[in-house]
């Protein structure tokens, strides 16, 4: 049995409590109710804002305009005017390129009291991505019957018992934004009037999808996708207990396992993917991307993985596992690596299609990541594409606990970046931050996950020594 | 291998695992294994006849480096200096700016060398390119045999070998006399 060390304990309550006082900062200091803070600010910021806009349009549009006046051979999609233009391409009320008249100081102002609470999204859907991706995994070994990962799977048990905690944060944020309580702007398609086309806020594009996006519907759905996750992890976890049990027909309960993997995997097939349009792809209303769903899976099945191997190698460091040996490591350090470059693919898909097309309505996504978030930008590709490439490709990195442990550090990081840079354009523009409070933030966030994955851990045998496939996994050789 | 006045001893076997444990307790007795011959990989083999780690994956390696090479210089030779191209409308004739759309290449041909040179160096240092003479002393083992060729040792006696062989499970011990040895 595992136990749940006072001293790890204290240092998860630590955590917690500087995510707490993180999160608490922010909702008093940048949130939504210092509506006295002084409307001089926000104005000085509304002009930083607009001059930094322009800049930026000037600077990115620059070789396209020169070119084409070049050789007058066609349109110039590029031009900002253009985007004006184009019956559907920039809406009134877009939320970085709309005209200047319309209401930015409005819009900096709601950006401003966003920012606490795309700061609590950002870190819970990384959180969130923890669980669920090992939930996925898990399904995944029991539906393929999986022989080599039996001697983690109590882990991904432990791993999946997290997923409610972020999963009512979202929650909240959801039907906060919803009754518009505490100046939650973060899904700009819940505005007031939005959908009334006798609004001033009236956009007939976010009017259109009105039949998915609505209040009621949303919050829905993001009941079912967690009482789905939560309910398959809490039936894996109590079926993989009876195997702890006496008189139990170990290999029909494994059989049934396998149906309700299986059955799981379908229901998150569809589910990754509509959550992820749901709470990260509807901030940018106006924007889709097909790809979108499974993008976003890539990065929740990398950060699980790699949290994963990072359990492992502390619990190892522990004394504890002697059946996980050099080999399962080896084989969860390729998960890490090779997940880290199906991100990429999935990333690059969804970047060249559009970059290559050069859409108005569908690049306005991409111009705000090269502007304000370019360093960011680019740092991430590097933190989780060139970084487990180079570091993870060899076979002795990946059989060497400390290198493995430290990438992925670096991986677990660039993947809340990675979310950070999905949510913070559509959410805060141009006033983001990356400091003590988002970072604080995290580590609350990791400090819940520490508490609630090491408490299950604890609650039960780390290894479930009747699984049928508990055999073949301690003699895993490769 | 072939200069050599080594006299070879064959031992066929037709268990795999019956093999594994011969080829340990051949080694731990001081004998040296040139070869084993199996009609399927037998996992744990390599490590058993004491072979070095293979060194394929540097080969791997620097392949990919080549065809990354490869793509570079032809995308740049061909679609910038030789035939400028207007990329996805964005005529800027830089390499680096049109860089988004050379990246498939670039990927495939990483891929189209590292995998196809791979496997040209692997048949090349397990001589078995085509035209290559068979070195399968016993046509059985491309069936449900296995071979195992020990090396006679200066100052033992065939005999002896032979009868630890024949302890460890061969079916059959042979004195190799076949030309290629």
């Amino acid at each position: 049995m595992f136990e749940f060390s006072s001293r790890l304990k204290t240092i998860s309550y630590v955590l917690m409590l500087i995510g707490a006082i993180a999160v608490g900062y922010s909702f008093l200091a940048g949130g939504g109710h210092d509506e006295a803070h002084g409307e001089g600010e926000h104005a000085a910021m509304h002009d930083d804002h607009a001059d930094a806009e322009h800049g930026e349009h000037a600077e990115h549009h620059a070789p396209a305009a020169h070119h084409g006046h070049g050789d007058h051979a066609m349109p110039d999609a590029d031009d900002f005017s253009y985007h004006k233009g184009a019956s559907r391409a920039v809406p009134e009320n877009n939320h970085f390129y709309s005209s200047p008249e319309h209401h930015d100081a409005e819009h900096t102002h709601h950006q401003m009291e966003n920012k606490p609470w795309a700061n609590l999204l950002v870190n819970s859907f990384w959180a969130l991505a923890l669980g669920l991706g090992a939930l996925f995994f898990m399904a995944v070994q029991y539906a393929a019957q999986v022989g080599w990962s039996a001697v983690v799977l109590r882990i991904l048990e432990a791993m999946s018992g997290f997923i409610w905690v972020p999963g009512l944060v979202i929650l909240v944020i959801i039907l906060t934004g919803w009754f518009h309580i505490g100046g939650n702007h973060v899904y700009h398609w819940m505005a007031e009037g939005i959908m009334d086309p006798e609004s001033a806020n009236y956009d007939s594009i976010i009017a259109g999808k009105e039949a998915f996006l609505n209040g009621p519907f949303f919050t829905l759905r993001a009941i079912i996708y967690l009482v789905g996750w939560v309910g398959a992890a809490f039936l894996l976890r109590k079926m993989s207990l009876k195997m702890e049990q006496s008189g139990v027909d170990y290999n029909q309960n494994w059989v049934k396992m396998r149906n309700l993997g299986a059955g799981f995997l379908v229901f998150f097939a569809v589910t990754s993917s509509t959550s992820a349009w749901d709470w990260i792809m509807s901030i940018d209303t106006h924007w889709f991307s097909t790809l979108f769903g499974w993008y976003v899976f890539a990065t929740m099945f990398v950060s699980a993985l790699t949290a994963l191997m990072m359990i492992v190698l502390y619990l190892k460091g522990k004394g504890y596992l002697p059946e996980v040996n050099t080999s399962h490591i080896h084989d969860i350090a390729k998960f890490m690596f090779a997940f880290s470059i199906f991100w990429t693919y999935l990333w690059f898909s969804q970047f060249m299609l559009i970059w290559y097309s050069n859409i108005p309505e569908e690049v306005t996504y991409y111009m705000a990541r090269f502007g304000e978030y370019k360093g960011l930008f680019f740092t991430m590709v590097a933190l989780n594409f060139i970084f487990p490439v180079t570091v993870l490709m060899s076979r002795d990195s990946k059989r060497n606990r400390g290198f493995v442990f430290t990438a992925g550090i670096v991986i677990l990081f660039g993947h809340w970046l990675d979310i950070f840079i999905m949510i913070m354009p559509g959410t805060v523009g141009s006033n983001w931050s990356l400091g003590l409070v988002q970072i604080g933030t995290m580590l609350g966030f990791v400090g819940l996950f520490i508490n609630v994955v090491f408490r299950g851990l604890s609650k039960a045998p780390l290894m479930i020594k009747n699984h049928p496939m508990y055999t073949e996994s301690k003699h895993f050789h490769i | 291998m072939s200069s050599t006045n080594q006299t070879i001893i064959n031992a066929l076997y037709d268990d795999d695992d019956v093999l594994l444990s011969g080829v340990k307790e051949v080694r731990e007795k001081g004998y040296e294994i040139q070869e084993v011959y199996t009609p399927f990989p037998v996992h744990g083999l390599d490590k058993a006849m004491g072979l070095k780690e293979t060194r394929i994956a540097i080969a791997a390696f620097l392949y990919g480096v080549l065809g990354l090479t490869t793509a570079i210089s032809m995308t740049y030779g061909m679609m910038i200096v030789d035939w400028p191209m207007n990329i996805g409308g964005k005529p800027s004739f830089s390499w680096g700016e049109n860089m988004p759309a050379f990246v498939p290449i670039m990927f495939e041909l990483t891929v189209f060398f590292a995998a196809h040179l791979m496997v040209w160096t692997f048949f090349f240092r397990n001589k078995i390119y085509p035209g290559a003479k068979a070195q399968n002393p016993d046509p059985r083992t491309t069936d449900d045999k296995f071979l195992m060729e020990v090396i006679a040792k200066d100052g033992s006696s065939n005999e002896d070998i032979m009868a630890l062989l024949k302890e460890t499970g061969a079916i059959e011990v042979s004195v190799n006399s076949a030309e290629h040895a």
